[in-house]
């Protein structure tokens, strides 16, 4: 039975806080809740907002950062609905609670479609895995994690790069996490300033955690070249810092999905311990299902085994276990040949229509004399383009030709098709030219 | 940490960015940074059940877990719901993000079913809510916020209470002290202990209370009791706190299991509540419920909800699509509805059933003590009074799993979920015996 523990805070401010509670609320009357501010709206989710209510024929939504097919339409997978189909029909399938670790099918399968089959830490069992609440969950728990079991020596810091998902800074944040930022997109090239994050890693303190995205970078769409990968390996090992990767485009951003791991393989190779966060929202299509795991790989079979039980101990007071039906499905196209051959090909065939989208619009903004280099365009990976586009170009972009992103000029090529690009292209050069 | 390079790669740790195709260094002999991390003990609850499927005793009875199971000890998946997912799937639906705050048909329908349709707390849009992860998920969405926004409060849980209350608290660091609930001695509610230690309790402080069906105790208080504890929160300015898990499954009947917290907002009460939708749906493993705040101002409820959801982005972005679709296709559809009041029914008789067996079978084997309580407990546990409270430091609840293969949780609860008249006998059997020998 656990030990049961009361915590004494050192309340000053608590007990005026609740002195003030209590001569202002009025059982009945005002609420006990006034001093409750209104959150600021969600920057990204505002922009699907705002296109929603934009009666405009014209309208896009760059914003969305969900696959979308040609026809503008959110896409759900063969394999997705054949697997669904098949649970459905199966008389074995039940709504009981998982496992506080989840789907134990699940975990394996994810954490070897990461790794490769040939992983020597799988291979080991060196690695703690767990199912998580898709990209989100899992570096909420490994961040808690990591606060509460890093050596106290280790310094909870974690280094992120500049820009990056708006929502990593507020997760770590929440765990106890002091977050610093390391240098990444560079203006004038729209491509990587791999010198400045050379630096800042190299000045980092030891034992720092180091958040990586595995590729097609959000935003920025910019991910280091296979050198720059090796490099950066080299400067996590001469630091000591814990990298902790960030995987929501496996097979997403080059279409094969071995490639898309080759710098989470890399630094697993190496023999250091690391921490991945996977998603299968966006290269399963599974986005609501909320399917995602967390692993640790650890140095020891031993160190993973006692990993795993203090992982659990996390979930345990956050959600209990994790929901079922993403995971199921993820664990029957992963683990079915058939569907896995055909989740491949769409999974390749939802990579080419994003790169055919950046050609399309690399092609209409040279014919339209685009000012500048928009090359970027062509060498940037993934869903994503971030366009240097300043804000009031972007403020443009909505207000005048209804054309919907966030603000710091990131677009979705996802949001993108044939006959759209050369709206978007027309728009973009009016922008840049006028604002 | 100890690492050892060869030459030609450290030779490669240089400052300038010409960059040739390294080597991957090669770790040799380093420790783990994770090495002081120490193996965690299994968790209270759902290790019982992992040890119930390790074991390979013939005769094994799992009563841990508060999962129900039918009259042959299986899982039940309820009619309402297998239909509800075919007709799912059968409109070919996406599986896009929902919004932070959840599906808002199911949204509107878990109000509904706590407040009853058209409450004027609903229509005067004093309603927060947010869809999350079950009955724990919300707790902690709850627990995040009264971190945020009542720094310095605590939180007042009954004593015994769900196990896994405290760490929720515990781990948003939101102090937490006992009230006193369960009596050892009637087996009952120790109402005036319950009301001393709320009397007492700061203005300000959270209660967690439980609508129904008290887990682990299964001793409820009564209609008046619940009047007397709504009128000492207003007086003393305390939040309650309801943690609804089982709307439903104790009588059978969800506006009667709901009268509690429908009791405190018609007294003018501010209320949280955190639902589960695990049991009375039997949806469990697909984590669907929704955290509630019932404010008196429409506006401040706008401004609790805007919050709610930034704290639910910190922690799993949006909730999952699938049960919350289940939930509200059954809710939402009048037959499917009225069918699911009947599962209801039926499993909450279920339990009955088997409660009233189980008292028969003791009074007729150990006619000397009082096995009332099992039939007075509401819902689906039972505190058997094999609890170590009662000096026997643990030995009967061992000597239930290690001579007699009835798991159960160590303070002594046993699902009564878990049991069919099959086994109402060896049961009664392994208690009498632990109770007397142990």
């Amino acid at each position: 039975m656990q030990p049961e523990v009361t915590l004494h805070l050192s309340v000053t401010e608590g007990r005026v806080a609740v002195l003030a509670r209590q001569l202002c609320a009025a059982p009945g009357g005002v609420s006990n809740w006034e001093h409750v501010e209104q959150a600021p709206p969600d920057p990204i989710i505002g922009v699907t907002d705002a296109w929603r209510a934009d009666p405009d024929p014209r309208k896009l939504n760059l914003g969305v950062g969900a696959y979308r097919t040609e026809e503008g339409k959110p896409y759900v997978l063969r394999a997705v609905r054949e697997a669904e189909t098949q649970m459905l029909a199966d008389p074995a399938s039940n709504h009981e609670y998982l496992p506080i670790s989840g789907n134990a099918d699940f975990c394996r399968l994810s954490r070897t479609l990461a790794l490769g089959a040939g992983s020597a830490a799988l291979q080991e069992g060196r690695v703690a895995t767990v199912q998580a609440l898709s990209g989100t969950g899992a570096l909420r728990v490994g961040a808690e994690f990591l606060a509460q079991h890093l050596p106290a020596s280790n310094p909870r810091v974690v280094y992120l790069p500049s820009p990056t998902w708006g929502n990593h800074k507020t997760i770590f944040a929440k765990a106890g996490f002091q977050v610093r930022e390391y240098r990444y997109f560079d203006k004038a090239s729209r491509g990587l300033d791999f010198g400045g994050m050379t630096a800042d890693l190299s000045s980092a303190p030891p034992g720092a955690v180091l958040l990586l995205h595995a590729c097609a970078h959000n935003p920025t769409g910019v991910d280091p070249s296979p050198e720059q990968w090796a490099s950066l390996l080299q400067t996590t090992h001469d630091r000591q810092l814990l990298p902790f990767f960030d995987s929501a485009y496996q097979g997403f951003a080059s279409g094969d999905l071995d490639a898309d791991a080759a710098s989470l393989r890399l630094f697993a190779a190496s023999g250091m311990e690391l921490v991945l966060a996977q998603s299968f929202a966006k290269n399963m299509g599974l986005y609501g299902e909320r399917a995602g795991a967390l692993s640790v790989v650890c140095r020891s079979k031993a160190v993973a085994t006692r990993v795993e039980s203090q992982l659990k101990l996390v979930i345990r007071p956050m959600y209990s276990n994790p929901p079922m039906h993403g995971a199921a499905i993820a664990a029957r196209v992963m683990g079915d040949p058939r569907l896995n051959a055909m989740w491949k090909e769409e999974l390749k065939g939802m990579a080419d229509r994003i790169k055919a989208m950046r050609s399309a619009l690399y092609r209409e903004l040279t014919a339209r004399n685009a000012p500048g280099d928009w090359s970027f365009v062509l060498k940037q990976i993934g869903m994503f383009s971030f366009t240097g586009m300043t804000r009031p170009q972007c403020e443009l972009l909505v207000k005048k030709w209804h054309i919907h992103l966030t603000l710091d000029g990131r677009i979705s090529m996802a949001g993108l098709s044939a006959a759209t690009a050369p709206y978007l292209a027309e728009a973009i050069v009016d922008v840049v030219t006028s604002a | 940490m100890q690492t050892a390079l060869g030459p030609s790669t450290a030779s490669r740790v240089v400052a300038n960015r010409q960059v040739r195709t390294a080597r991957a260094p090669q770790v040799v002999a380093a420790s783990s940074r994770f090495a002081d991390v120490a193996q965690a003990p299994p968790d209270p609850i759902l290790g019982v059940s992992e040890a119930f499927r390790a074991s390979t005793s013939p005769n094994k009875l799992n009563l841990g877990v508060g999962a129900y199971r039918d009259e042959d000890l299986k899982p039940v998946v309820l009619s309402v719901v297998k239909k509800a997912e075919t007709k799912i799937v059968g409109r070919a639906e996406n599986k896009e993000y929902l919004p932070i705050e959840g599906l808002d048909a199911f949204r509107k329908a878990t109000v509904d079913l706590l407040l009853g349709a058209g409450h004027p707390a609903i229509q005067e849009g004093r309603v927060a809510v947010v869809q999350s992860l079950s009955g724990t998920g919300s707790l902690r969405v709850g627990s995040a916020f009264i971190a945020r926004f009542m720094k310095g409060a605590t939180v007042y849980l009954s004593n015994p209470t769900w196990g896994n209350h405290r760490n929720i608290f515990g781990d948003e660091n939101v102090e937490w002290k006992y009230y006193r609930y369960f009596d050892a001695d009637t087996v009952g509610l120790d109402f005036k202990g319950m009301m001393e230690d709320l009397t007492a309790a700061p203005a300000g402080s959270v209660v967690l209370l439980h609508g129904c069906a008290h887990n682990p105790t299964g001793v409820d208080p009564t209609a008046e009791q619940w009047g007397a504890i709504a009128d000492l929160c207003k007086e003393r300015n305390l939040l309650p706190f309801f943690d609804v898990a089982y709307q439903g499954f104790a009588t059978g009947d969800l506006d009667k299991d709901a009268f509690a917290p429908r009791l405190f907002v018609e007294r003018g009460l501010e209320i949280v509540v955190a639902q589960s939708y695990s049991k009375n749906l039997g949806l469990y493993g697909e984590r669907v419920g929704a955290l509630v705040m019932v404010l008196n101002d429409k506006e401040a409820a706008t401004r609790c909800l805007s919050q709610l959801k930034r704290l639910a982005r910190a922690l799993y972005s949006n909730p999952p699509t699938w049960g919350a679709k289940i939930a509200a296709e059954v809710v939402n559809d009048k037959e499917l509805f009225d069918e699911w009041k009947g599962e209801m029914r039926g499993m909450a008789g279920r339990i009955e059933r088997v409660r009233g067996e189980l008292k028969t079978a003791l009074d007729a084997k150990y006619p000397d003590k009082d096995w009332s309580f099992i039939t007075r407990q509401i819902g689906m546990f039972s505190f058997t009074g094999l609890t170590p409270a009662q000096a026997s430091g643990g030995r009967r609840v061992d000597n239930m799993t290690n001579k007699h293969a009835v798991y159960m949780t160590r303070d002594g609860r046993i699902s009564l979920a878990g049991l069919n008249s099959a086994k109402v006998d060896y049961l009664a059997n392994a208690i009498v015996d632990s109770v007397r020998n142990a």
